[in-house]
Order: C-alpha cells, then sequence, then structure tokens
C-alpha cells in the first residue's frame, strides 16, 4: 500500500516535468507562431533589426549568436577536456582535491558579476592590447562563456573519463604503450560518448547564456562580415529577448516577433539535446556488444 | 536555457502585473468627493520619477493611494481621455487632435510641467574635441562620419554608443537628433551602434574608450565624462539647468503630468507636493532637471 502512494508521487513527478515541457512549448508557439501571418517570411529573413520602426530581420542576431557560440567553443573545449584529462588521469590526488571545488565553484560564479568583470576589466584590456576601436565585441562574450562553460564539460567529461574501466589503461600500460598515448588513444576514445555530451551540454550553456552577453557584447545587431565580426559588437538571440520584453506591449508584432527567436532558440536546444543523447544511445550499446 | 526560461517568466509576471489598471478608482468627476485612491499612468520615462513620488507621498499621506504605471506618454494621455486614470505623465506635449478627441469625451486636459529632462552628449576626456552640431551628431549616428579627424579630433575611429530601443531617451534622441527633427525622416540609428542595456554601461564604456561617443540624461552624467557643447543654429551651448530653461540647449524637453481640468481635492494636494522643493529634489536624484529650482 505504502509503496503504491510512493510509487505514485514518483511518477506524478517524473511526469510533471514532461508536462511543464510540454506547456512551455505551446505557450511558445502560442505567442510566436502569429509572427508568420504578421511579417512576411521575405521580411523576417533580413539583415536589419530594428523593431521600434518595424524592421524584424532576425539574421543578423541568428548569427551573433552562432558566431558567439562557435567562437565560446572553439575556446572551451580544448580547455575544458584539457583540465577533464588532466584532473582524472595525471594530477596527484592532492591536487585533485584542490582542483574539483575550485572548478564547482567557478560554475557557481553568477553570470551578471562575470558579465561585470567582464566589462569593468576585461573589455579595456582586450581594447588596449588588439587596438580595437571597442572592448565589447563577439570575442569578448565568447571568452565570459567559456569560463561559463568550461566547469559544465570539465565535470561531465571528468565522469566519463573516470568511468572507463581501469583494466583498458592496464592493459595498454602492459603492451609498453606510454601514459600520453594511452590517454590519447586508450582513455578518450573509451570515454568519447561521454566527452560528446559534454561539449553538447557545454554548447547549449553557451547559446542559452543571456545575461553575460548582453552586459559584454554591445549589442550592435551586424551580420557576420568574415573573420573581423570575431572583434566586432554583436547581437545575440538571448540578449535581444531578455532586454526587449520588458518593455513591449504584449501582443505587438514586435512581442510575437520576440516569442518567435525564443521558438528558434528553443529547437536549437532541441537539436542539440537530440544528438548529444544520439550519442550516449550509441555509446551503451557499443558498451553492451562489448559485455 | 534554464535561466533564460526564469527570466522569461519573471518578464511575463512583470508584465501581467502592469497590464491590470481595471482597479476600482474613486469617481473624479465630482472634486469634492474624497479621491481618496490616484491612477497615475503613461510615460516611461517619467515613470520611476513618478513611482518614488508616489512612494514618498503615501509615506507621508497613509490614507492616500497613489497607482502609478507606464506604457508610454500615448497610453497615458488616451488613458486619461477614456475616464480611467486621474494623472497622465508625457514626455512629450499633447497633440491637437488628442485634445480635440479628449474633449468629445467630456474630458479637459489641463498641462502641467514638471520637471526637465536634458540629453548630453558625452566623450571621453581624452577626446580634444569639444563642441559639435546636431547635424554632425546625427552624422555621426547614421554612420556617415566615421573617424574623429573628420571632426578636427585625432584619427581614430568613432563607436557610437545608444541606449536600448526600449528607452525612451532612444526614442527621443532618433527623432530630435539623428532625424533632426523631420517627421517624415526614415533615417535610422547605424547599424554599428552599439545599444547598451543601461545608462551605466554607456558611462562606463565612454570613460574608458577614446573613441567614444554616447548619450544619456544630465544627470547620469558623471565628472568622468566629456559633455560636448551642441549648436543647432551658431552658438554652441552646453546643457545646465539654465541653459535648458531658457532653451537654447538644443536637445531638452519638458515633461509633463496631465489632469482633467485644474486639478482638485487630493489631486491638487499631491500636485502640488510634486512641485514643492521637497519633491523637486527627487527630480534631480533621478537625474532630471528640476522645474522648480531647489533653495
Amino acid at each position: 500500500m505504502k509503496d503504491k502512494v510512493i510509487t505514485r508521487i514518483i511518477k506524478i513527478a517524473g511526469f510533471s516535468s514532461i508536462i511543464i515541457v510540454l506547456m512551455i512549448f505551446y505557450f511558445l508557439l502560442k505567442e510566436g507562431l502569429p509572427t508568420l501571418g504578421e511579417v512576411a517570411l521575405s521580411d523576417l529573413f533580413t539583415t536589419r533589426w530594428y523593431p521600434i520602426e518595424d524592421y524584424f530581420g532576425i539574421l543578423p542576431l541568428f548569427s551573433g549568436s552562432l558566431l558567439v557560440t562557435f567562437i565560446s567553443i572553439a575556446i572551451a573545449l580544448p580547455f575544458g577536456i584539457g583540465t577533464a584529462v588532466y584532473i582524472a588521469e595525471i594530477a596527484p590526488a592532492r591536487v585533485k582535491e584542490i582542483l574539483k571545488p575550485l572548478i564547482e565553484i567557478l560554475a557557481g560564479i553568477p553570470s551578471v558579476v562575470l558579465g561585470f568583470i567582464g566589462i569593468v576589466f576585461l573589455s579595456p584590456t582586450l581594447r588596449e592590447t588588439f587596438n580595437l576601436p571597442t572592448g565589447l565585441t563577439a570575442f569578448t562574450g565568447a571568452l565570459l562563456l567559456a569560463l561559463i562553460s568550461v566547469p559544465t564539460i570539465v565535470s561531465v567529461a571528468e565522469d566519463a573519463l573516470n568511468a572507463v574501466p581501469q583494466s583498458y589503461r592496464e592493459a595498454s600500460y602492459a603492451l609498453g604503450v606510454t601514459r600520453w598515448q594511452t590517454i590519447w588513444q586508450v582513455t578518450l576514445p573509451a570515454a568519447r560518448s561521454g566527452v560528446i555530451t559534454a561539449v553538447m551540454l557545454g554548447i547549449s550553456r553557451t547559446l542559452g547564456e543571456t545575461m553575460a552577453v548582453m552586459m559584454v557584447t554591445g549589442n550592435a545587431p551586424t551580420m557576420l562580415q568574415g573573420i573581423q565580426s570575431i572583434f566586432k559588437p554583436t547581437r545575440t538571440m538571448t540578449a535581444t529577448i531578455a532586454s526587449e520584453m520588458g518593455e513591449v506591449a504584449s501582443g505587438s508584432t514586435h512581442y510575437h516577433v520576440l516569442f518567435f527567436i525564443g521558438i528558434v532558440l528553443f529547437l536549437f536546444s532541441l537539436i542539440i539535446n537530440i544528438i548529444s543523447s544520439h550519442f550516449s544511445e550509441k555509446n551503451r550499446k557499443e558498451k553492451e556488444q562489448v559485455v | 536555457m534554464k535561466k533564460s526560461i526564469a527570466i522569461f517568466f519573471i518578464l511575463i509576471f512583470f508584465m501581467a502585473g502592469c497590464g491590470s489598471d481595471n482597479s476600482p478608482t474613486t469617481s473624479n468627476s465630482n472634486g469634492t468627493t474624497q479621491n481618496k485612491y490616484i491612477e497615475d499612468k503613461g510615460s516611461d520615462t517619467l515613470v520611476n520619477l513618478a513611482l518614488i513620488w508616489a512612494e514618498k507621498y503615501q509615506l507621508a499621506h497613509p490614507d492616500i493611494q497613489i497607482s502609478v504605471s507606464g506604457g508610454g506618454s500615448g497610453t497615458g494621455i488616451t488613458s486619461l481621455t477614456n475616464g480611467t486614470v486621474d494623472i497622465a505623465n508625457a514626455s512629450r506635449a499633447i497633440k491637437d487632435e488628442e485634445i480635440s478627441e479628449a474633449n468629445n469625451q467630456g474630458i479637459d486636459p489641463n498641462e502641467i510641467v514638471v520637471a526637465y529632462d536634458a540629453i548630453a552628449v558625452i566623450v571621453n576626456p581624452e577626446n580634444p574635441v569639444d563642441r559639435l552640431t546636431v547635424e554632425q551628431v546625427s552624422q555621426i549616428y547614421q554612420g556617415l562620419i566615421t573617424n574623429w579627424k573628420e571632426l578636427g579630433g585625432e584619427d581614430r575611429p568613432i563607436v557610437c554608443l545608444s541606449r536600448e530601443t526600449n528607452s525612451g531617451t532612444h526614442v527621443y534622441f532618433l527623432e530630435n537628433v539623428v532625424r533632426m527633427g523631420d517627421s517624415d525622416s526614415k533615417v535610422l540609428f547605424s547599424q554599428e551602434t552599439l545599444l547598451l542595456p543601461s545608462s551605466e554601461g554607456i558611462i562606463s564604456e565612454v570613460r574608458d574608450n577614446p573613441n567614444a561617443i554616447g548619450y544619456d540624461g544630465l544627470g547620469y552624467v558623471t565628472d568622468e565624462v566629456k559633455v560636448l557643447a551642441l549648436s543647432q543654429g551658431e552658438e554652441y551651448v552646453l546643457p545646465s539647468e539654465a541653459t535648458v530653461k531658457d532653451k537654447s540647449y538644443p536637445i531638452a524637453r519638458q515633461l509633463y503630468m496631465y489632469t482633467n481640468g485644474e486639478p482638485t481635492g487630493a489631486i491638487k494636494d499631491y500636485i502640488d507636493w510634486i512641485l514643492s522643493p521637497e519633491a523637486q529634489q527627487y527630480v534631480l536624484d533621478l537625474g532630471f532637471i528640476p522645474y522648480r529650482s531647489i533653495e
């Protein structure tokens, strides 16, 4: 009897998150889809975003988000994986005991605090070092985002590395392989799917981050113009929603377009989650075959 | 993603809160009845000031309740016309068609200037340029002038800073500086213009960056940035309480409250208090210029 009640409670808890996600998605669709009736697709996919004069081109926001996310992952990936490998494979126990909590603290720093550091320290430093017109650039935002996503990547990737059976490493050493070769050719490939999941989680964390990006990227809705755009101001989808939603008239075209951007972001996250669960599924099957 | 959803919901609740204006306002058609509930709605530029006033006034007069909401100058005036608010806040003067519309509804809008708002154009103190014409500022923000040497400064790129598009100051600057008051003009800010979420963001970037030009309400301007003298004719004028009041500074505006006819009863007491030195001190605190000078 007692068992049944508890099972039921747990069931409800499990289903509630599904229901909440569905409700959020329904809400997004309900508020965002009217966009397609109000703004012609040919206007939506243009390069000018100036909503108060009815310019609803979302391409600059789209390219801004992709640019910032891409640079940020390019920075966070080697750092995150490197740190995870060091903690899991190389570091002596004492160093490990210090490093792990420190990285967890990094994960706990609110992004608005990082944004503040970005404004007062990072942005002026970058401007002077690279002699830029302004330090509020896509690169500045990407650096902060890398700081935000590194802890996620490290903790998930480190778990994946720890899950690799010790016998793999021992077998490798027994063949006379060096430690570096073991890490690169045995341990990392064995943990591959977990590491990919880590990176995917890092990407979705980066894509969805708002506050730090809004504070340091300058928010100019410009299109990607090649490699120099890295050091130019840019505007992301999240920053646009956050800064404009507060004052937009409810039910207006602008309001609907902001929700439409929300749908696009939601779909991005969904795709990333599907890719990452695809990899972890694949891994489980591979492991079952080995066993 | 989680965070953005949270922000999202907070915003939704916030908007829901702002949207409710079906509050039980006691009839204000008859000034002799005790009006203990004052509805005040309109300009987003004025909303913070109106909130502070309401808050402080209610502290001293616990029997009065004042509800303040934003929505824009037009929204406020429309609500006054519909008789749903007692005071409409506006950062522009009421238009002739709005007056006749109000008269049709039996409402007689009564204008009260409560404060001034001057917009200062600011640069880094290292920048040798210290005066510009409004036309030059317009061309800078349109992206037609891109280097300080074209304006007699150093050979440096110009970085234009602006408030976000939801700011009333942004719209005022677009209409009166970028478009130079020409209501038929379709000119926009250059796409390269940085849109910063706060006044503080603009001040700190201008303070640190010798390439930057920005604009902000005079009260937000600190000593760490340089205010430019502007000219619309021949004379270059710095913004100050005096030049705003004699209208020689080109980008300043009056901020208004509108009531239905001459205010009476509790509304009159409230408006009188707003024009008192005590209340006008808060005008200065929020970065506007007081209507009455404070002794």
